[in-house]
């Protein structure tokens, strides 16, 4: 019988979200939607709302096949505050979370961090180098107040490899909290 | 998927689809339960649910549904509840991963390490 898993990343827009799904998916990424109603939407969106105070959201995903019995789902969900309502629902279960930073706008991720530590999530962060960074991991873990005992590296969202270890990199910071 | 944009559309169209209803039972259906169907299409049959049958003919994500239908996901889980109900497809619920630090966690996070290392 086999099982399905998610993991889930997030982070702005353009940061590099579907590249990094692409680079390991098995199938080219896939898109959809879901239906945000009223409740959900932010102050600062001035598309979002329409008449009938609903508003639908897109996400995308990516599939891996792990074993035979193990399918594991990526999705790729913008990290702004006015989609968190619905992140939380429906991404519930999931085994983890990678935030992924644009080095250009860390300030970008805050709130996505500051979401996660208080529902417990567990998460690493995972720096997009879109090439010529100048900052260094660590100038970003300060900028992002991150805790000591959360994984921080840098990747290629591009780069199969690179993804590939960002991925792993979570799971094996999953499996220490597991047997912790 | 089209990428055809729902903003902006009539969301009369997706309470037609489904008959007026605007939740299914969430705790029923999660984003990647397995779906499996368990008859062909008869005549007569909502086109919708007929594209689901089509669809699950092997198992499939309710999230991949979604997708190859062009309807957001809840909609998409009021139409599988109906099928479910009516016997035309079976769910395969994902084992929850939510129980934290328990050994069976360990072992279901070392097979997904191994077959990352794979990839």
């Amino acid at each position: 019988m086999t099982n399905a898993l998610k993991i889930v990343i997030v982070g702005g827009f353009g940061v590099g979200k579907t590249t990094l799904v692409r680079s390991v998916s098995e199938i080219r990424p896939l898109s959809t939607e879901e239906i945000m109603t009223h409740a959900g939407v932010g102050i600062d969106d001035p598309d979002g709302v329409d008449s009938k105070n609903t508003t639908t959201v897109a996400f995308d995903f990516g599939r891996i096949t792990l074993n035979d019995e193990m399918v594991l789902y990526l999705f790729g969900a913008p990290g702004q505050e006015r989609f968190w309502f619905l992140w939380d629902r429906l991404f519930s279960g999931t085994l983890g979370v990678v935030v992924l930073v644009d080095t250009r706008r860390v300030a970008d991720s805050w709130y996505a961090i500051d979401r996660l530590e208080h529902h417990g999530m567990s998460f690493i962060v995972a720096v997009n180098d879109f090439g010529g960074s100048q900052h260094s991991i660590e100038q970003v873990r300060n900028a992002l107040s991150l805790s000591p005992d959360i994984p921080i590296i840098g990747c290629d969202a591009r780069q199969r490899e690179s993804s590939k270890k960002v991925l792993i990199t979570l799971v094996n910071h999953l499996y220490a909290l597991s047997t912790a | 998927m089209s990428g055809r944009p729902l903003d902006g559309e009539d969301p009369d169209r997706l309470y037609t689809i489904t008959g007026g209803r605007s939740r299914a039972d969430e705790s029923r259906l999660d984003l990647v339960t397995l779906i499996v169907g368990e008859c062909d299409p008869t005549p007569g049959m909502q086109s919708e649910h007929v594209k689901i049958l089509r669809t699950c003919r092997r198992p499939t994500a309710v999230v991949e549904i979604s997708s190859e239908l062009g309807l957001p996901v809840s909609i998409v889980k009021i139409l599988l509840c109906d099928l479910l109900d009516t016997g035309r497809v079976t769910a395969r619920h994902p084992s929850s991963a939510a129980t934290e630090s328990s050994s069976s966690d360990s072992a279901m996070l070392k097979q997904v390490l191994i077959g990352l290392e794979k990839l």
